[in-house]
Formats: structure tokens, C-alpha cells, sequence
């Protein structure tokens, strides 16, 4: 997907060619520096990442080859007002999400008030019927999530999609601040960036905080982050974290359930597990309650869940809340529990399974994005500006046979930072999704997040699995 | 509080990266032993190899050449060979990202970089004027993950069952030496003294790394019976039975105090240690050095196998 970069906000430099605020102090010293050192720099750094196996699978062709997600060492900067703006923003977003799950699994008020129609309810597989009626240990339903934000003005942010179900990236977040203070420390005691390092404790604190009923409270609850294995494309981050977090790292083979709690398999014996951190998706959960034919799993999690053993983080059926069916009535559902308007806004969506929506998008193809309801990693959709007269129309196809399963966004002009090149700096696309951590005693917004960026000149398409990198995301501290 | 799978990865982690040190030492003494001799004595050296490394079966069948640069690549790198030294190598580096969260991050990156530089060496055939380098590097790699381990790692049951896993291969593979080469160490009328005896025996201690120790501690003079004493009984020598199972005790020991508890692992390990520190070589060969030998063996592996099951390495 091409723009015209002509209209798109760059963050760095100003329409009359002046360097914005928030990267004067940066722009000073990268302008010190000679580029040829600068570009050594960027190789070491690729070294640094295979050395330490900071690495992501792909599935599908070479399955099995670990590749690096390319870093790019220009960082990209937010100042202290303009994060404060999001954080409050984002704090909103993430109650009311919370605060709607609830809802949706106990008394469906905001079905009741007609903000919400039952159809996305019923036959949607990410809403659990296991959970009604349930109210997970410390009443917290997502206690990681990611919300991907695009950037299209001065003060135009915009939430491309909300990751409430087991959001990835956070160990891009950390390993980035890492590389880029071991490769520029000079550059941090110039610029002052608020630090991003104290995320694993806070996730530790965050879990804790969330223990269930069973948990005896002598001493400190025990935590363990579930993961599919080391095949899975980001088994790096589910051992990084369960490193960080002095946590352990198990594998559904190693457990079981036993005397009523979920216990992991030790060298001495089966000890019970307090809280779950899981990478894995419901699906994969409990081979009794979701999928029968699954070799993954722990037969009966759900049962001890429900009776208090354990705390799943996120709590299964999270799902619900950020299905693209769902998202394109967040506005809604934020004023709704927090009697606020949004603070951030929604990109304009159109849901195709309304009728003058779906005759719009028809007619509009050629310069919509039209995405998948249950789709994700930018996969199966459509880009009506980069796409051709066959493929729009074989789209359509799809479109008109099943619009429920579709909707369709403009296509956004998202801004651009500028990635370090051989010829120089060169503007590319990005998207920003910071971390949040919900607990009882709070949320906790990390200052930053994973910065994505299109690495191909003028693409808009930033996933790691479609040709795109990441950056070090600053928030200046001053 | 450490997973039984853990605590299988970390063993297993250890065992291969010893063992592709070990396969390494005994292609060099191959090496040299068929470069000393004439062309169908090398080709009977190189099969004596392939028996030792355990790969004689399946390479015979496969109807395999006994010359060296078939033999060392096939052994370092052929993906025919599901134990070769690259797939040992890669193994271990799969262990180690297993467990990646019992580690710390300088025993994994030396077990990574490991990977990445044998795989590196071993992408092409190794000729014969470059296999002295690549057993170099393997050799050298394998010390530099053990110095992480032994710098970086806390003493706690994790660092255990590494070197249980440590010492468990390198005890199984200097038997394996003595099992297949024992009929030279015997006293045999026809060949004492001879060059070739000579040659056979530094062959072996060359095969374990012990051939300048050896020398030192007998100001240079070669026996059989003195080579199968120093590989069997003395406690000085690093890849010595003797050695390696005062080293297992310890270590097994740790974890019983760790745990406070002893398993029937240690039950048997304690009388296989016995056992070895009655014995003397005399002894031995009265009762025959094969007959020890093939005992060692099964019992080194049963002992292996009761830790896996007392440890709950798997369900």
C-alpha cells in the first residue's frame, strides 16, 4: 500500500523544513555524528540481536528459520505532553474495556440499552459462553494489553485495533531501549527519555496483585507464563519475560491438574501454580472446554478457574472486546461505562454487515482498506489503493457472499519518522502500541511502547511479518 | 523450583555439547593414527572410530568408505548421520533455548554463538588440510560454554544437572574408548613394545586428551597396563571413570541436601562408586578389562536413566 508522502505528518520535520521540538535535542547529536560510524553501529547491532537469539519464527516456507525483526536505530520520539494526552486516553479505553467484558458476561447492560446489537454476540467464537457469570480473581479481564495507535496530525492519534487477548512486542520494547543505550550512551545523558525497563516488574506486581482465592498468601504468589513451545514465532519473548519476572517458563506438558489446582510438573514433585501467564490462545486453553482435538492444553484448567485455583491472565473470552466486529462501537462502549467522551479517537469504520455501509464500501473499493472481522497480522485484507481491477474484484466476491465478516476503514495517512538510510535520513510510515498493565491497584501505562515501522519507502504496512521493523520509542522525560 | 523438563534440557544440554567435544578428540587421534600408517591399516583405524563414536552399524550398512575425509564428514556433518556433530551441536542449542529461563545469559550465548560458528565451519565438506581447525573450534567452543557455566551459573540444582549431565557422557565416552581399543592395553607376547603398540596406546590417551598428562606423570614411558589404570582409576585426570564419579557424587550429593532427600539414583551411584574405588587395576585385568568395561557402560546408563525418572525429567 502506497501514500503520498506528501501528506503525511512527519514527526521530525515541520512543513516549513524546521526540526519539531520533540527531536530537537536528538537532531543536535545525530547531526555530530559521521554517518560511516553510524552505520557500523546499525551492523553491530544486527550482530548483538542474532548473538542473544533475539529472533522470531515464521511459519509457512522455511518453517524452522529464525529471522530478526530489522531494528532501525533512529529513534522515535514523543514528548512528555503529548504522552500525557495518550496515557490519559489510553487509561480510559482500557477501563472501559474492562468494564465491558464484565458486562458482556454477566448482566449485558449495554445490550439491554441498544449501544451494542446482540448479532456480534451470537455465533462469535471469541465470546465465551464458559465465562458467563464469572468474575475473574481481582475483577481484571485484561491484564496486558496493547493498543495500537496511528498518528495522522499534530494532535490526531488515532486506535487502529485494541490487543486484549495476549498482545506481543513488549520484549522489542525493552531489547530496543537495551541496544540503543549499549550503542549511544553519550546520547542519553543529552536527551532525557523515560525509562521503560521497570515493565517486567511491574507485570510481576501486576500478576501478583491478581492472585485467586486458592493462593494460601504465605509469601509471594506463584507466577509461570505459559508458552506453546520454542517453534512458536515468539517464544523469545515468553522466555525473556519469564526470565525478567523470575517466573517459569512451562509448556502445557508440563501440566497437570492435581487435588484441585493446576500444578506444574518440578524435580520434586507437582507444585501449584497461582497465576498463569499465557501466550497461548483460548483455543489451546483446556482440551475439555474449547477444542477436543487439541494435544495442547491442561485438561480441567477451567474447572479449577472457575472455582478459584488459578488466575488465567488475560482471562479467557477476552477476545470479545477487541474483535473487529466490536471495535467499530468503541466509542460507544467508552462513554457508556465512563460516561466520558473518548479522548482517543477511532478510526471511521464501516461495518459491512449493514446494509447502506455495505453499499457505501461497494461503491468505494478502490480507496478503502477493507479488514477481515477475525483476521489479523495484515493478512486477508484488501488495500483498494494498491490493488488491482482483478483483485478488487475478486474481493468483492467475498465481500458480497458473506459482509458480516467485514469491515472497511478509509485508508489512513499514517505519519512518518525518518529510518536511517545509506543516502541519509528517509521518512517511513509507523504505528505505536504502547503496553498496559491492569491490576486492582491500578493501571500502569509503560512511558513508550513498540514503534513498527513500513521499512519499504512510501508502504503503510507495518507488521514484522510483512517487511516491517521497529524503532526505540522515546517519551521525553522533559 | 526448577521444571523436571528443565532440568532434562539443561542434562541433555550438557551431554551433547561434551559429547561433540569428545567426538571431536577422537577423529584428531584418528586422524593422526591413520596418517602413521599404511593405507588399509588406516581404513581398519577409521572403522574403530566409527565403533567407539557408536555409528559403525548404521555407516557399514549404509555401505560407507573407511578413508578419512568420508569418515570425518559423515561423523561432522552429514545429514545422514542424525548424531553428527553439527546436529549434536544443534541440539544442544535447542536444549539451551528450552531452557533458556534456567540459564543465565552468558551460558546461552556462548551455547548460541557455539551453534552459529560450528554450523558456520561446517557448512561446506571440511577438507582434510582444514579439519584441524574445525576440531579446534568445536573443541574450543565446548570449553568456552563450560567456562560460562562454570563462571556465571549459581550453584543450585540447575548448575547440577548440568555437570551431572557433564560427567554422566564424558564417563560413558572414555569407556566406550577403552571398550572398543581394550585388546590393545592387553599384554600380548606378539606385540609388546612394538611400534605399533605404541602408537595404539598414545592413540588412546590422545583420544581423551591425556597423552601429555600421561607422559608427565611417567616421565615419558608408555604401558598398557599403567593407560588402563590412568583412564579407569585416577582420580587426577579429568576424564578418568574414577574422576568423573567422584564428580557425579558430589553433585548428586548437592542436590540431595538441596532437597533433602536422596533418591534411588543415589543409591546406585554410590555403589558404582564403590565399586570403582575397590577396584584395582590388578584386579581388573584378572577378571577380565572387557567384562569391567561392558559393566561400566550398562550401569553408567542406568544410573543416567534412574536420575531422568527420579527427577521427573518426563511423565
Amino acid at each position: 500500500m502506497k501514500s503520498n508522502s506528501l501528506s503525511s505528518f512527519d514527526e521530525m520535520i515541520d512543513e516549513n523544513g524546521n526540526v519539531r521540538p520533540a527531536y530537537a535535542g536528538y537532531r543536535q547529536w545525530y547531526d555530530e555524528q559521521n554517518p560511516r560510524w553510524m552505520g557500523q553501529q546499525g551492523k553491530q547491532a544486527e550482530s548483538f540481536f542474532r548473538r542473544t537469539g533475539i529472533t522470531f519464527n515464521v511459519y509457512g516456507e522455511d518453517a524452522g528459520q529464525e529471522r530478526l525483526i530489522p531494528f532501525d536505530m533512529i529513534p522515535r520520539i514523543i514528548t512528555r505532553d503529548e504522552w500525557t494526552k495518550l496515557s490519559r486516553g489510553i487509561e480510559q479505553r482500557v477501563r472501559a474495556i474492562n468494564a465491558f467484558l464484565h458486562d458482556l458476561y454477566h448482566k449485558r447492560e449495554i445490550i439491554k440499552a441498544g449501544k451494542v446489537p446482540e448479532r456480534v454476540l451470537a455465533g462469535n467464537a471469541a465470546y465465551l459462553p464458559q465465562m458467563v457469570g464469572f468474575t475473574p480473581p481481582g475483577g481484571v479481564y485484561t491484564h496486558i494489553v496493547g493498543i495500537d495507535l496511528v498518528r495522522t496530525g499534530a494532535d490526531d492519534f488515532m486506535v487502529l485495533e485494541d490487543n486484549a487477548r495476549t498482545p506481543s512486542g513488549v520484549s522489542y520494547m525493552l531489547e530496543n531501549r537495551e541496544t540503543m543505550m549499549a550503542m549511544f550512551p553519550e546520547l542519553f545523558s543529552r536527551v532525557a527519555v523515560q525509562p521503560v525497563s521497570d515493565y517486567p516488574r511491574a507485570l510481576a506486581r501486576s500478576l501478583a496483585a491478581c492472585a485467586p482465592p486458592a493462593c494460601d498468601g504465605s509469601g509471594r504468589p506463584t507466577v509461570a507464563v505459559l508458552t506453546p513451545g520454542i517453534y512458536n514465532s515468539a517464544y523469545f519473548e515468553h522466555a525473556f519475560l519469564a526470565d525478567q519476572m523470575g517466573a517459569q517458563l512451562v509448556e502445557s506438558s508440563d501440566l497437570r491438574v492435581v487435588d484441585g489446582r493446576v500444578c506444574m510438573r518440578t524435580t520434586r514433585g507437582w507444585k501449584a501454580i497461582d497465576v498463569l501467564y499465557r501466550r497461548v490462545d483460548d483455543d489451546y486453553l483446556d482440551p475439555l472446554s474449547f477444542n477436543p482435538d487439541s494435544m495442547l492444553g491442561v485438561a480441567g484448567i477451567m474447572d479449577v478457574y472457575r472455582a478459584g485455583g488459578i488466575t488465567i491472565a488475560n482471562a479467557p473470552g477476552t477476545g470479545i472486546a477487541d474483535d473487529k466486529a466490536i471495535y467499530s462501537f468503541m466509542p460507544e462502549i467508552v462513554e457508556f461505562y465512563t460516561g466520558e467522551k473518548p479522548i482517543l479517537k477511532n478510526v471511521p469504520t464501516w461495518r459491512c454487515a449493514e446494509k447502506d455501509s455495505l453499499a457505501y464500501v461497494l461503491d468505494h473499493l478502490p480507496e478503502l482498506v477493507v479488514k477481515e472481522v477475525h483476521g489479523s497480522g495484515g493478512y486477508g485484507m484488501l488495500i483498494g489503493p494498491t490493488s488491482s481491477k482483478g483483485e478488487i474484484a475478486a474481493f468483492e466476491k467475498k465481500l458480497r457472499a458473506k459482509p458480516e465478516n467485514y469491515i472497511a476503514q478509509p485508508t489512513l495517512s499514517l505519519s512518518t519518522v525518518p529510518i536511517f538510510t545509506k543516502a541519509g535520513l528517509a521518512p517511513r510510515h509507523v504505528d505505536l502500541r504502547p503496553f498496559v498493565l491492569v491490576s486492582p491497584n491500578g493501571i500502569n501505562i509503560t512511558p513508550g511502547g513498540l514503534t513498527r515501522v513500513a521499512l519499504k519507502k512510501g508502504s503503510l504496512v507495518v507488521n514484522s511479518s510483512q517487511g516491517g521493523g521497529t524503532k526505540d520509542s522515546w517519551v521525553l522525560a522533559e | 523450583m526448577m521444571l523436571g523438563r528443565s532440568a532434562w534440557g539443561v542434562f541433555w544440554m550438557s551431554r551433547y555439547l561434551e559429547r561433540a567435544e569428545n567426538t571431536a578428540r577422537m577423529l584428531d587421534a584418528g586422524f593422526r593414527m591413520a596418517l602413521t600408517r599404511g593405507h588399509s591399516a588406516a581404513g581398519d583405524e577409521w572403522r574403530s572410530v566409527m565403533i567407539t563414536l557408536g555409528l559403525d552399524d548404521d555407516y557399514a550398512g549404509k555401505g560407507g568408505e573407511y578413508t578419512g575425509p568420508v569418515v570425518t564428514n559423515y561423523v561432522l556433518r552429514s545429514p545422514e548421520n542424525p548424531i553428527s556433530v553439527l546436529a549434536m551441536v544443534e541440539n544442544a542449542r535447542t536444549n539451551a533455548r528450552m531452557v533458556r529461563t534456567a540459564i543465565t545469559r552468558e551460558v546461552w550465548e556462548a551455547t548460541n554463538e557455539s551453534w552459529m560458528i560450528i554450523r558456520d565451519v561446517l557448512a561446506r565438506p571440511v577438507k582434510e588440510a582444514d579439519l584441524g581447525t574445525v576440531l579446534d573450534a568445536i573443541r574450543r567452543q565446548s570449553t568456552l560454554v563450560r567456562g560460562a557455566i562454570e563462571g556465571t551459573m549459581l550453584r543450585n540444582d540447575i548448575f547440577n544437572f548440568a555437570r551431572i549431565g557433564c560427567h554422566i557422557e564424558r564417563a560413558d565416552n572414555t569407556a566406550r574408548i577403552l571398550d572398543v581399543k581394550y585388546h590393545v592395553l592387553l599384554p600380548s607376547l606378539a606385540w609388546v613394545g612394538s611400534r605399533l603398540d605404541n602408537a595404539q596406546w598414545e592413540m588412546v590417551l590422545r583420544s581423551v586428551a591425556g597423552e601429555r598428562a600421561f607422559r608427565w606423570l611417567n616421565a615419558g614411558a608408555l604401558d598398557p597396563r599403567g593407560i588402563a589404570e590412568f583412564l579407569i582409576l585416577d582420580q587426577r585426570f579429568p576424564r578418568s571413570l574414577a574422576f568423573c564419579y567422584n564428580k557425579l557424587a558430589s553433585n548428586m550429593a548437592s542436590l540431595a541436601r538441596a532437597y533433602e532427600m536422596e533418591m534411588p539414583s543415589h543409591l546406585l551411584l554410590r555403589e558404582a562408586g564403590q565399586r570403582l574405588a575397590k577396584s584395582d587395576i590388578g584386579h581388573i585385568f584378572e577378571d577380565g578389562l572387557h567384562e569391567f568395561i561392558t559393566d561400566f557402560v550398562t550401569g553408567n546408563r542406568r544410573i543416567a536413566d534412574a536420575i531422568a525418572a527420579d527427577y521427573r525429567f518426563s511423565e
